[in-house]
């Protein structure tokens, strides 16, 4: 069964969330509020969402680098996330993570992770929890095609195949490890070819469609809920900015290529497709929505500002767990 | 007192924490068939010869609940899995703000002695050691093995095990009754007075042996083992070294940047134990070289009782 109009405004409402709270971490990125590195995932919202809303509570993710889409698709909280990147006391990681790990475990965010390829593994070890559990719960790890090309893909793969362990490995391939293009980099233009490999369905969708994600991701989460095992989800993708907002980094990609897929962009796709069922949203609508995340954004900076940096000697705790 | 292996006193560890605690699972390219007899093929998995992901999947299993008991065989193969070992298990408490634990013990055997040539003769715990996140235990009997595995097993972190290659057949008294041995509390192994003999997992033996040679030339020799590298019981080593004002180290792997290094800098870097010394330190470890294979070529790069009886003799010499 494919999204309601319901599901398809929580949809559109949370796509542009993500939008408006990278366009914030950059903005604050640069003005030096947000240290270190921030990678947005502007222009793949569609991807996260329709993925994560085909989940229910208990269901555990794992992320890469790129990271807030998926927390905010999973539910967490913008005001702690905005503290993390702003390295405050009240940050999911009490500012010891930043935006490279951001995570929210009681929500089943296991993590944003810094090595590409690093947490195909360990949600695959979260499928083996589930898969033993035995309460159908299921794994979802989410990583780029640059990934795919790393030895823990197809460790991971072939584990989970060869266990029938309830995983979703959803590849958002955005065409570009990085900065280099996959072109130069994969022998066959689809990742997905590569589960029947290992035993597994794989499964290439426009990762643009967030009802098409929606709808592709219902029928491999099922799948693994029924104990058949796990799936690799191949979303055909885009990212709008550069790798990294580090300011004068050189972006590689043919100004073509940025402006056939921005004219792809997710989210006036789904607005569009709103506004043509009859009566189910309008321009209106959705400034009124954009507003509402605006505040909730503004909000988050508010908290983020007035949480207190972490005491010093704090950097000596968690090292352990007692 | 009966008496078992070092081998077995760690598979006893092993069945009776996963009796103890349904939570454990036990990962390794091999599934002994009494533990899957006894534990089921859910708990205990044969997995591909694939240490990166079985690793990582170890600690996607423990931040889900479980408590994975990893066994790479031989410490050569965690190098196959370095991404998941120093990136993930090390510093995904403290990354993520201590959100969720991670119970995990990573099994391996170190050390050398038995023709196995350079990869599979290693000794890398201070690779480790360096890291922060890490513990770690070095056990150099059945008893201690079995001890401290249990609690390694029960800790919260992970925890890495390295097991002396050349201590697997060596029986011990090892009582029936559980028992645990809390991590960072050194064992002195014989009590001295002139000399303490700081000795690593097979060069505790080594270390005793020495010790008997020396006190037939009138030298009292004190020996400790600190049994877990982290934490290291810095507090028992400093007392042993205040006490006798000599020390010798000795361990099979290299001496550059090695636990070795560690102890002789824990050692000389506490004002009150520096002053309490009458001569310089001794380091008694392997040769820096990769292992080599023929048994003549081999025993020259080890360090043995004649090495650490000869260490001995030139501090003693020294002051």
């Amino acid at each position: 069964m494919s999204a309601s109009p319901e599901l398809q405004r929580e949809m559109l409402r949370q796509m542009q969330t993500i939008r408006r709270f990278e366009e914030r971490a950059s903005d604050d990125y640069q003005s030096g509020a947000i240290y270190g590195v921030v990678h947005c995932y502007i222009g793949e919202e569609a991807v996260a969402v329709g993925v994560c809303s085909a989940l229910k509570d208990g269901d555990q993710i794992i992320s890469n680098h790129r990271g807030h889409g998926h927390c905010i698709a999973k539910g967490a909280d913008l005001n702690r996330m905005m503290a993390e990147l702003y390295g405050r006391e009240d940050g999911f990681c009490k500012g010891k993570g930043g935006s490279m790990h951001i995570a929210d475990f009681s929500i089943g965010m296991l993590g944003a992770n810094g090595i590409v390829g690093g947490g195909l593994s360990i949600i695959t070890g979260a499928g083996l929890a589930a898969q033993m559990d035995g309460d159908g719960g299921v794994a979802v790890g989410f990583f780029g095609d640059g990934a795919s090309n790393a030895g823990s893909f197809h460790e991971s793969l072939n584990i989970a195949a060869s266990w029938k362990l309830p995983v979703i490995y959803v590849c958002e391939h955005n065409s570009w490890a990085a900065n280099t293009a996959a072109t130069m980099t994969h022998g066959a233009a689809d990742v997905a070819g590569r589960a029947a490999g290992y035993g597994m369905p794989g499964i290439v969708v426009d990762g643009n469609d967030v009802v098409a994600v929606y709808d592709a991701a219902t029928q491999a989460i099922a799948r693994a809920r029924a104990g058949e095992g796990p799936t690799l989800l191949e979303c055909k993708t885009y990212r709008h900015r550069n790798h990294t907002e580090r300011p004068g980094a050189v972006d590689p990609r043919p100004a073509s290529e940025i402006a056939a897929w921005v004219a792809r962009d997710p989210i006036p796709m789904l607005l569009e497709q709103l506004k043509q069922q009859q009566g189910q949203f309008s321009d209106a609508e959705f400034q009124a929505m954009d507003d509402e995340i605006l505040a909730q954004i503004e909000a988050s900076v508010a908290f983020a500002e007035a949480s207190p940096f972490p005491a010093p000697e704090s950097a000596l705790d968690d090292v352990f767990a007692d | 007192m009966r008496e078992i292996s070092y081998a077995r006193a760690g598979m006893e560890a092993v069945t009776e924490e996963m009796n103890r605690d349904p939570k454990t699972i036990h990962l390794a390219t091999d599934a002994p068939p009494a533990m899957v007899e006894e534990f089921g093929a859910a708990r205990v998995r044969a997995t591909p010869i694939a240490e990166n992901a079985f690793s990582g999947i170890a600690i996607g299993a423990a931040g889900s609940g479980y408590r994975p008991i990893v066994n790479w065989s031989m410490v050569t193969f965690s190098f196959v899995a370095m991404d998941q070992i120093v990136n993930q298990a090390s510093k995904i408490h403290y990354m993520f703000g201590g959100q969720q634990t991670f119970p995990i013990v990573f099994r391996s055997s170190v050390g050398g002695g038995t023709n196995l040539a350079a990869q599979h003769s290693q000794s890398p715990y201070s690779m480790f050691m360096n890291l922060a996140g890490l513990k770690m235990i070095l056990p150099s009997t059945p008893y201690d093995m079995k001890g401290l595995l249990k609690s390694a097993i029960r800790d919260n972190n992970p925890v890495l095990s390295f097991e002396s290659t050349r201590l697997m057949g060596v029986k011990g008294e090892v009582p029936e009754d559980d028992y645990t041995i809390p991590l960072g509390v050194a064992d002195v192994k014989r009590t001295g007075s002139d000399i303490t003999v700081v000795a690593l997992a097979w060069l505790v033996h080594e270390a005793l042996a020495a010790a008997e040679v020396m006190e037939k030339e009138g030298v009292s020799v004190e020996v400790v083992d600190p049994r877990t590298l982290y934490p290291m019981d810095n507090d028992t080593i400093r007392a042993s070294v205040q006490k006798t004002g000599r020390l010798v180290i000795a361990d099979e792997a290299g001496p550059t940047a090695g636990a070795s290094a560690e102890i002789a800098a824990l050692v000389t870097e506490d004002a009150t134990t520096f002053a309490a010394m009458k001569a310089p330190l001794c380091r008694v470890c392997a040769l820096q070289v990769p292992i080599p294979y023929s048994p003549g070529l081999e025993d020259h790069v080890f360090p043995n009782r004649h090495r650490i009886i000869a260490g001995i003799r030139e501090v003693m010499s020294a002051g």
